[in-house]
C-alpha cells in the first residue's frame, strides 16, 4: 500500500523534527514516510503517533526548507525496511543504509524491518566458544565469546578507537582462519576523522573487504541516529543468520545515540526521567543490544562490541548505568592508567564479562583459567586496598605481606594490563602465574594446593636457579 | 461480546470509543492480528487500553472486541519443565505435552470441597494433583477419567448444589490479579535451605518468606538467583525473567536439564517453570509477568508444593509501570514512578506465604525478587519501597563483587526478620548453638569494619596483637565462610550439617587463637601455620557428610596451635 499525499492542505504543522498531518489516509504506527518539500528532495521519516484527526511524522533529516503549504508526503505503507544481498561487505554506507561510497545499491535477496528482530529465548544457543582478542586483560580475566555483547565504557580522550580496531583486527577462534568472518562498523555521530582512522586501520591490515560501514557523521541530523545502530544491525544479522558468517558489530558512540533519544524525546514532549533521558531508553537500548547472540541450527554468530564515552567519566550516568544492566559485562577504561602510560588502560576490576564462565576451562582454554582469573582478582583488589591504605600511613606503616601486596599491583598493571603488541592467549596466561608467584603461596588461597605445585612452584624454582646463577 | 474503535494510538497504550459494557482489567483482542490487551480505564465512552504486544501498524478505526473476563492465564500439569512468554504462552510449543496419564483417588459419588484431590496426573516431569476449582464450595463427584488425558479433555465432572455440572480439565485459566484463596496463613517457622552459608547461616529466609537482592550491575544479582534457582530446596522453582538479558535464559535452559536435583536425582528442569520477559519484548508484558509468575506460584503452592519464586528484576517491572503510567498521563510521584508503586509491589509480596490450603495440605511460595537500583543506590524509590514489604534483605556489595568474591552480599548491610522464628529449627537440625554462633560471626564482622577504619589511620603494625587477631578472624570468616564458589562441585551448595561442621570449628580456631595470643603468639604466626590454608579452604576442600575430616582439621589445629605455644614458652 503505497501511496501520496499531494501538496497544499496536508500539513498543519512543523515543530522541529515533528511534522503534523491531516488524517485524511489510513496509516499505522510505526510506518515509513517520505517527505518531499518544494526543493525536490525526499525526506525520510516515520510515524509515531496516531489519533482520529491527524498523524505526527518524525524526520529523520533536517526540516529546514520545508514549508506547510508545499509539501508532498509519500506513505510506504510498511515500517522502516532494508535491502539485503550479497556484496554488503567491503562497502560503505550512511546512516540510514544508502551506499555512501558512489557504488551501486547493494542488490535485493530480501527485505527486512530494520527495527525487529526479538529473537525468542527458547531458539537461542548458549554462547560458549573463547574469542581470543589478543588482549591479556580481557582474554585471561574478562573473556569475550561468540554471541556476547560486551561494551566499552570508555571516556574522552581515551584510545577506545584503538582498542576496538585492535580487536576488530584479531579477534578469531583459536586455530580458526579469515573465512566466514565480517565486521560491522555502525558509527553513530562520530567524527569524520574516527571514522576514517577505523577505515584505515582495518585497511592497513587487509581486513576492509571483510568490513561494512555504516556511517552517521557528527554533522548529520542526530534523529538519524536512531537508526543508524539498526541499519548496520540488519544488516549484520542478514551477514550471520543468512551468510552464516561470525560477526562482530562495532557500535560507536552509544552515547551520541542517547544523546539523540533525549532530543528526540524532548521534542515529543514526553515526560523526562533520570537527567533528561526519556524512561524507556532501558528498553529501547535493549532493542539494540539483544540483538546479539546466536540461534540453534544457524551457522552465524553476532558478536557486538559497543563502545560508549561516559560523560564526566562517571560510571553512575544514566548511559553506562542502564547499557550495564543490559549488556553481558563491561571493559572499563580508565584514565589514571592512560596517564601512568598504560596500554590498554583496562581497569579490571569494575570489569567484567558475564559470559566467561561458559567459554573457558576444561575444554575451551585450560582447566585452571577460572582459579588463575579469581586469584588475580582477589590479589590485585587486596592491593587496590593496601594501595589506599599505604597513601594515608605510608609505605613504613604497612605490614610485610601488604607491601608485597603493593609489589605485586604495580607489576599486574605494568606487566600484564599494559602491553606493546597483541599476545597468544598461552602467553597471557603464563605471565598470569608469574606474577602471582610474587606473593607468598600461603596468600594464594583461591588456588588448590595442585594448582600452586604446577604453575607457581615452578616459578619460584626458576627465579632461585637465575639467583644462584647470578651469586655464581 | 463488546466491541469498540480505536481512536488514537501512542506506543503500547490506545484509547477507543465503546460500544458495549467493558469492565476494568478486561482482556482484549486488538486489530486484525487480535493482539492481547487490558483495559486500564474507563472514562465515558471512551475506554483506555494497554497491549501487551508489538503495536506496529495499528490505526485508528481499527476494532477491539471485548473478552468478558479479566486478563488470565493458563495454568495446568504442562508448565513445570518448560518456558513461557509473559502471558504464559509457550516459547517453545512443541516441548510441551499435551497427554497425561491420570490416577483417579477418589469414587463417584464422593461429596468435595475445593481444594479437595480428585486425581494425581503423571507426565514428564514430577507427579502432580488434579484439585477441584477453588471457587467451588461444595459438590458431588458424578464422574471422574482414569488413563491417558489430554489437557482440555474432560477429567471429572461435578454436580453442584444448584443442580448444575461443572466439567473440570487439566489446564484451566486463573486471573493474574487475582490471588488464589487459602484455608489460613502459617506462620513462617521453617528454613528454606538454600544451600549458600551467608544466607541459611547469618541470613535465613523462612519457607513463605520474602526476599529482596538489591544490587547495582554486575554485582552478581542474575548469579545469586540462578544458584538459588538450582540449589534451595523447594518442590518447584517458578523463575521470572523480567526485562532481563535472553542469553540468561538461554543459559537456564541449557544449563538446567544437565544439572541433577540433589534430593530427588531428576533433572533440575523437571521441577522449573520459566516465565520469560526479555528486555527487548513489549513493555506492558513485562509488568504482567510478574503477576503471572506469582499465580503460577499459587497454583503449585496449592498443590501442597514448597514453591520459590525467582523474580529478576523487579525494577523492570516497575519501570514498565512507570512508562505505561507516563502514557496515560497520569501524574508522576518520586522519580516518575507512578504514586501507586508501592501499593502494587505490596500487593505482590503479600502473596509470598506459607499455608495451609484449601484442601488442607500445607504449601508455602517464597518470593525472592532482584532490585537493579540505578547507579547502584539503595535509596531509590524501588528499593526504599522493597524494604518496607520484605522480611530479608540481601545486599549486594560492588566491592566484593569487584574482588571476585561471590556471592557478594554486604554481611552488615544484610538483615533477616526470618532469623529470630528459625533458632528452634536449628536446633532440630543438629545446631542448638546457631544463634549464639551467628552472632558472634556478626559481632566479628562489626569490629572488623571498625578496626579497619582505624587501621587507615595507625596503620596495622601499630595495632595491638588483639585488634590484629580481630582482623584475622574476620578475614578468615570471609574468606572460609561466607566466599563460596559457584563452580567448585564440593562447595557450590552446603549442607546444614556442613554448615554446623564449620561454624564448630571456626568457633574453635577463635577461642583457640585468642588463647594463643594471651599467651605470647604472634598473629602472623597463626596465619603462616599450616592449619590456616587448609581453614580457608575448608568449603571446597571437605565434602558434604565427611564430619571425620572436619574433626580431622580440628585435631590438626590444637596440635599445631600447642606448638606455637610452647615455640613461645621456650623462647622465653
Amino acid at each position: 500500500m503505497r501511496f501520496d499525499l499531494g501538496a497544499g492542505g496536508a500539513v498543519t504543522a512543523i515543530e522541529g523534527p515533528l511534522v503534523f498531518l491531516r488524517r485524511v489516509v489510513r496509516a499505522g504506527l510505526g510506518e515509513a514516510v517520505a517527505v518531499e518539500g518544494a526543493d525536490g528532495r525526499a525526506r525520510l521519516g516515520r510515524i509515531v503517533g496516531l489519533d482520529e484527526e491527524r498523524i505526527v511524522v518524525e524526520l529523520l533529516e533536517s526540516t529546514a526548507g520545508l514549508g506547510i503549504d508545499d509539501v508532498t508526503v509519500r506513505f510506504r505503507g510498511e515500517p522502516m525496511t532494508m535491502a539485503l544481498g550479497p556484496g554488503l561487505l567491503g562497502r560503505v554506507f550512511d546512516g540510514v543504509g544508502r551506499p555512501r561510497d558512489g557504488g551501486p545499491p547493494v542488490p535485493e535477496m530480501v527485505r527486512r524491518r530494520v527495527d525487529t528482530g526479538t529473537i525468542n529465548p527458547a531458539t537461542r544457543g548458549l554462547p560458549k566458544d573463547f574469542i581470543e582478542t589478543g588482549v591479556s586483560s580481557i582474554d585471561i580475566l574478562n573473556s569475550l565469546v561468540r554471541g556476547q555483547k560486551l561494551p566499552i565504557f570508555s571516556a574522552g580522550g581515551l584510545p577506545h578507537d584503538r582498542l576496538a580496531a585492535g580487536i576488530a583486527q584479531t579477534a578469531r577462534l583459536r586455530g580458526e582462519d579469515e573465512a566466514g568472518f565480517a565486521v560491522v562498523f555502525a558509527g553513530i555521530g562520530v567524527s569524520h576523522d574516527s571514522a576514517e582512522s577505523f577505515r584505515a586501520a582495518m585497511e592497513q591490515s587487509g581486513a576492509l573487504e571483510h568490513t561494512a560501514m555504516f556511517l552517521n557523521l557528527a554533522s548529520e541530523p542526530s534523529a538519524q541516529r536512531l537508526l543508524t545502530p539498526r541499519y548496520a544491525l540488519t544488516a549484520a544479522e542478514y551477514l550471520a543468520f543468512d551468510e552464516g558468517r561470525h560477526v562482530l558489530v562495532i557500535l560507536t558512540d552509544m552515547t551520541n545515540y542517547c544523546e539523540a533519544l533525549r532530543e528526540v524525546s524532548a521534542s515529543h514532549g514526553e515526560i523526562p526521567s533520570r537527567k533528561g533521558y526519556p524512561g524507556y531508553m532501558y528498553s529501547d537500548l535493549a532493542t539494540i543490544f539483544e540483538r546479539a547472540g546466536w540461534i540453534k541450527g544457524r551457522a552465524g554468530t553476532l558478536t557486538q562490541l559497543p563502545i560508549l564515552t561516559m560523560p564526566a567519566d562517571d560510571i553512575s550516568h544514566p548511559i553506562p548505568d542502564l547499557t550495564g544492566y543490559i549488556t553481558e559485562g563491561q571493559v572499563v577504561l580508565d584514565r589514571a592508567l592512560e596517564h601512568r602510560g598504560i596500554y590498554p588502560p583496562v581497569n579490571v576490576l569494575p570489569s567484567l564479562s558475564r559470559l566467561m564462565d561458559q567459554g573457558i576451562g576444561e575444554g575451551f582454554t585450560h582447566p585452571d583459567h577460572p582459579a588463575l582469573a579469581q586469584q588475580l582478582f582477589a590479589a590485585y583488589a587486596r592491593a587496590a586496598r593496601v594501595r589506599v591504605l599505604s597513601s594515608v600511613v605510608g609505605r613504613d606503616g604497612l605490614t610485610e605481606t601488604d607491601r608485597l601486596y603493593l609489589d605485586f599491583g604495580d607489576r599486574f598493571e605494568a606487566d600484564f594490563v599494559s602491553q606493546e603488541a597483541m599476545r597468544g592467549f598461552e602467553e597471557s596466561f603464563a605471565l598470569g602465574w608469574e606474577i602471582l608467584a610474587m606473593l607468598p603461596p600461603g596468600e594464594l588461597a583461591r588456588l588448590s594446593d595442585a594448582q600452586i605445585a604446577e604453575h607457581i612452584a615452578p616459578v619460584l624454582a626458576r627465579a632461585e636457579t637465575a639467583t644462584e646463577a647470578g651469586d655464581g | 461480546m463488546s466491541e469498540a474503535v480505536i481512536t488514537s494510538v501512542a506506543g503500547p497504550v490506545i484509547r477507543a470509543r465503546r460500544e458495549g459494557g467493558f469492565s476494568l482489567g478486561e482482556a482484549v483482542h486488538v486489530g486484525d492480528a487480535a493482539l492481547l490487551g487490558e483495559v486500564v480505564r474507563l472514562s465515558g465512552d471512551e475506554i483506555t487500553v494497554q497491549i501487551y504486544e508489538d503495536t506496529t501498524g495499528l490505526a485508528p478505526g481499527d476494532g477491539l472486541r471485548g473478552s468478558g473476563l479479566p486478563l488470565s492465564v493458563r495454568l495446568g500439569p504442562h508448565l513445570l519443565g518448560n518456558i513461557f512468554d509473559g502471558l504464559l504462552r509457550p516459547l517453545a510449543p512443541e516441548a510441551v505435552a499435551q497427554r497425561y496419564q491420570l490416577r483417579p483417588l477418589v469414587e463417584p459419588g464422593e461429596r468435595l470441597r475445593a481444594g479437595a484431590v480428585l486425581a494425581e496426573v503423571e507426565g514428564p516431569a514430577k507427579a502432580q494433583s488434579l484439585l477441584v476449582p477453588p471457587d467451588v464450595a461444595e459438590a458431588e463427584l458424578t464422574h471422574i477419567e482414569a488413563g491417558e488425558i489430554g489437557l482440555d479433555d474432560p477429567a471429572a465432572r461435578l454436580a453442584l448444589p444448584d443442580g448444575s455440572t461443572r466439567e473440570i480439565t487439566l489446564a484451566h485459566d486463573w486471573p493474574v490479579r487475582r490471588p488464589r484463596p487459602v484455608t489460613r496463613r502459617l506462620p513462617p517457622d521453617e528454613m528454606m535451605v538454600t544451600g549458600q552459608r551467608i544466607l541459611d547461616s547469618l541470613f535465613p529466609i523462612a519457607r513463605g518468606g520474602r526476599a529482596a537482592i538489591p544490587g547495582g550491575f554486575g554485582t552478581g544479582k542474575t548469579v545469586l538467583q540462578e544458584t538459588l534457582a538450582k540449589w534451595c530446596d523447594a518442590d518447584v522453582i517458578v523463575y521470572v525473567g523480567c526485562g532481563e538479558r535472553g542469553n540468561e535464559m538461554a543459559e537456564v535452559l541449557h544449563e538446567f536439564p544437565e544439572l541433577e536435583d540433589p534430593r530427588t536425582g531428576r533433572p533440575l528442569m523437571e521441577r522449573t517453570v520459566i516465565v520469560a520477559n526479555t528486555s527487548n519484548m513489549p513493555v506492558a508484558a513485562r509488568e504482567a509477568s510478574i503477576y503471572t509468575g506469582v499465580t503460577v506460584g499459587e497454583y503449585f503452592r496449592d498443590q501442597g508444593f514448597n514453591v520459590t519464586l525467582m523474580a529478576d528484576s523487579t525494577s523492570r517491572w516497575a519501570e514498565a509501570l512507570r512508562e505505561v503510567s507516563g502514557r496515560l498521563g497520569e501524574l508522576p510521584s518520586e522519580s516518575g514512578y507512578p504514586a501507586y508503586l508501592s501499593s502494587r509491589m505490596s500487593e505482590f509480596y503479600e502473596r509470598a506465604a506459607s499455608v495451609e490450603t484449601q484442601g488442607g495440605r500445607r504449601g508455602s511460595l517464597t518470593v525472592i525478587g532482584a532490585v537493579s537500583p540505578p547507579a547502584g543506590d539503595f535509596s531509590e524509590p524501588v528499593t526504599s519501597h522493597t524494604k518496607r514489604y520484605v522480611r530479608t534483605f540481601w545486599g549486594l556489595d560492588r566491592g566484593r563483587a569487584q574482588a571476585r568474591f561471590y556471592p557478594a552480599i554486604h554481611p552488615l548491610q544484610s538483615y533477616s526478620e526470618d532469623a529470630a522464628g528459625l533458632v528452634e529449627w536449628w536446633t532440630a537440625h543438629g545446631n542448638p548453638n546457631w544463634r549464639a554462633q551467628r552472632g558472634r560471626i556478626l559481632d566479628l564482622l562489626e569490629a572488623q569494619a571498625g578496626l579497619e577504619r582505624m587501621a587507615r589511620i595507625v596503620g596495622k603494625d601499630a595495632m595491638p596483637p588483639t585488634q590484629q587477631l580481630t582482623l584475622l578472624c574476620a578475614g578468615l570468616v570471609d574468606d572460609a565462610f561466607l566466599r563460596q564458589s559457584a563452580f567448585s562441585p564440593t562447595d557450590r551448595t552446603c549442607s546444614p550439617d556442613k554448615q554446623t561442621e564449620m561454624l564448630g570449628t571456626l568457633m574453635r580456631f577463635f577461642d583457640l587463637a585468642e588463647a594463643a595470643v594471651a599467651r605470647g603468639v604472634k598473629v602472623e604466626a597463626i596465619a603462616a601455620a599450616g592449619f590456616y590454608r587448609r581453614l580457608a579452604r575448608m568449603g571446597e576442600e571437605i565434602a558434604d557428610g565427611d564430619p571425620a575430616r572436619f574433626a580431622a582439621l580440628v585435631e590438626e589445629m590444637e596440635t599445631e596451635m600447642a606448638a606455637l605455644g610452647r615455640e613461645v614458652n621456650d623462647a622465653v
